[in-house]
């Protein structure tokens, strides 16, 4: 279950009102192939690749992004999945627990890894990612690409592949998926 | 209630494997298939507890279920601090309740107690804030070892249909028929065993010698009681071995461990009468040549050691649902996943 949808589980959440499609689906798809090309430019090549889904939102888009490796270089790019529950610091703000499988391919240590997530906002989960990631063995480095990044950064970090530089209000909800982005809000039911 | 606080909910102790029912045994199944994962990795260990107190509190001999109730603490992160009743001031006469209470006064997030007396953990339960796992109470319950036989069971199966355990439901206990063999008298283990696979949907048949029954077996959801293993085990896809209790004198109940043997034993002939898919199961310690001959125990159908490797995930998954980041989620509760929508909260 993502964030998005925890959000919204009753008997707490509430309902997603959608107000604005950002982006259509044949816009994300022209995003993720944009990044997809940077990551080859930026790591000329793609030695040492891995990219690493974070459960659930991200994990779509990775294999939509290997998909798209494999066209233009050719080459397959291993997937893996990570779920960060164990590694949450929201200390009494939610029960936490783990949504979906974790599957990281083989040792980090030495590889480069590419984390891949629906949404950068307070940048809490990508710090639980990061901690995550170090008990796979030390990657030589570690970088970010996300479909939107929506501000609000609670914690020093930065993407390196943005689909979209979204500004929102804190309250607001961002809802991605391949089918596309769209901006709304969440109201009490 | 203010967004951001977690809601109370009733589990926040495991003190019986009926208290959780079909839905949290799920949960916990699910939860463990996660730390399964973690069990494999090059660094097995999780930060989710750093911080939190565990105390193991052991009034009873015992080696896999504490080994593997700290290995699980540790695992987490959590502090862990031991506790053996001969070593400690109950032997100079302090009441157990004394003994709790002090040792709670120390800051502990959660005592895992086994004692001889049924109902031992819930007294606990009732005297500390701390949470409270049951590791065994006398003839009562164990129901960390049910959650572990159940993921086992479930593990074994859907490794056979080439499913992933995470698509993986309870869906296989529906009609999955489990003879549990022995010392059912005094075994915490089956109680809770029968209790968990009656709430998941199995059929449960009961081979006992006579003078080993319960003296009720009312409340237990057991489909048939018979004192012929060789019928039963034909149709059979699960074969439970009990271990006979000598300690709480099951050698009273019988003639001889030699006739409980010939009647009740899984010799080598007999393990050739179960269907070809059949798992032999036993809670350990093993009585080698009494419930179990040395050869059954150790083909491949048994699955014993899979059994004690599970008990730690399992056990790690009943402690971070326990204890876990925001005061725990608590077991048994559907609600555990439906977090508040706070502000602030990451969006992927």
């Amino acid at each position: 279950m993502a964030e998005r949808e925890r959000r919204l589980t009753p008997p707490r959440g509430g309902v997603f009102v959608p107000r604005v499609q950002v982006l259509t689906a044949q816009d994300v798809q022209r995003a993720l192939t944009r990044i997809a090309h940077e990551i080859v430019e930026r790591n000329r090549g793609l030695d040492d690749v891995v990219l690493v889904g974070l459960q659930t939102g991200g994990v779509p888009l990775a294999f939509r992004i290997a998909a798209v490796l494999q066209e233009v270089e050719g080459v397959s790019v291993p997937v893996g999945l990570l779920d960060v529950a164990f590694y949450r610091d929201d200390i009494g703000i939610r029960p936490v627990l783990p949504e979906a499988a974790t599957d990281i391919p083989g040792d980090l240590a030495g590889r480069l890894v590419v984390l891949v997530d629906d949404v950068l906002f307070t940048g809490r989960t990508v710090r639980a990612a990061l901690n995550a990631l170090a008990d796979y063995g030390r990657a030589r480095a570690v970088q970010l690409a996300v479909m939107v990044d929506r501000g609000h950064r609670e914690l020093p970090i930065r993407p390196d592949y943005v689909g979209k530089n979204m500004p929102t209000r804190i309250d607001e909800q961002v809802d991605v998926s391949l089918d596309g982005v769209v901006l709304g809000d969440v109201v009490p039911r | 209630m203010s967004p951001g606080e977690v809601p109370k909910v009733p589990g926040r102790h495991l003190l019986s494997v009926a208290d959780l029912g079909a839905e949290g045994i799920e949960e916990v199944l699910h939860v463990s298939d996660a730390f399964v994962e973690v069990g494999r990795r090059a660094i097995p260990k999780v930060p989710s507890l750093r911080g939190r107190t565990v105390v193991t509190l052991f009034a009873e001999q015992s080696t896999r279920t504490r080994l593997s109730f700290e290995t699980a603490a540790k695992r987490l992160s959590a502090d862990v601090m031991t506790f053996g009743v001969d070593t400690s001031s109950v032997a100079k006469g302090e009441s157990l309740r004394d003994t709790v209470e002090t040792v709670a006064a120390m800051g502990v997030d959660a005592f895992v107690v086994r004692h001889p007396a049924a109902g031992a953990p819930a007294a606990v339960a009732r005297w500390v804030e701390a949470a409270v796992v049951n590791a065994g109470d006398g003839w009562h319950e164990h129901p960390t070892q049910a959650l572990l036989d159940c993921y086992t069971i479930r593990q074994v199966l859907a490794e056979r249909r080439g499913r992933r355990l995470e698509d993986e439901g309870v869906g296989c206990f529906e009609g999955l028929r489990v003879t549990v063999v022995g010392d059912v008298r005094h075994s915490r283990v089956a109680r809770s065993l029968v209790l968990a696979l009656g709430a998941l949907g199995a059929v449960v048949t009961l081979v006992v010698p006579g003078s080993l029954l319960p003296p009720s077996l009312e409340g237990w959801p057991v489909a048939a009681v018979s004192h012929d293993l060789d019928t039963a085990l034909g149709t059979s896809d699960v074969c439970y071995l009990l271990r006979l209790q000598t300690e709480r004198g099951a050698g009273s109940f019988l003639p001889s461990v030699r006739e409980y043997c010939a009647g009740f034993g899984l010799t080598a002939r007999r393990a050739a009468l179960l269907p070809d898919d059949a798992l032999v199961m036993h809670p350990g310690p093993m009585n080698r040549g009494v419930e179990i001959a040395d050869d059954v125990a150790d083909l491949p159908r048994s699955v014993v050691l899979q059994q004690v490797a599970n008990g730690v995930a399992v056990r790690m998954a009943v402690l971070f649902m326990l204890l876990g980041p925001s005061g725990g989620a608590g077991l048994g509760s559907a609600a555990a996943l439906d977090g508040p929508a706070a502000p602030g909260a990451d969006g992927g």
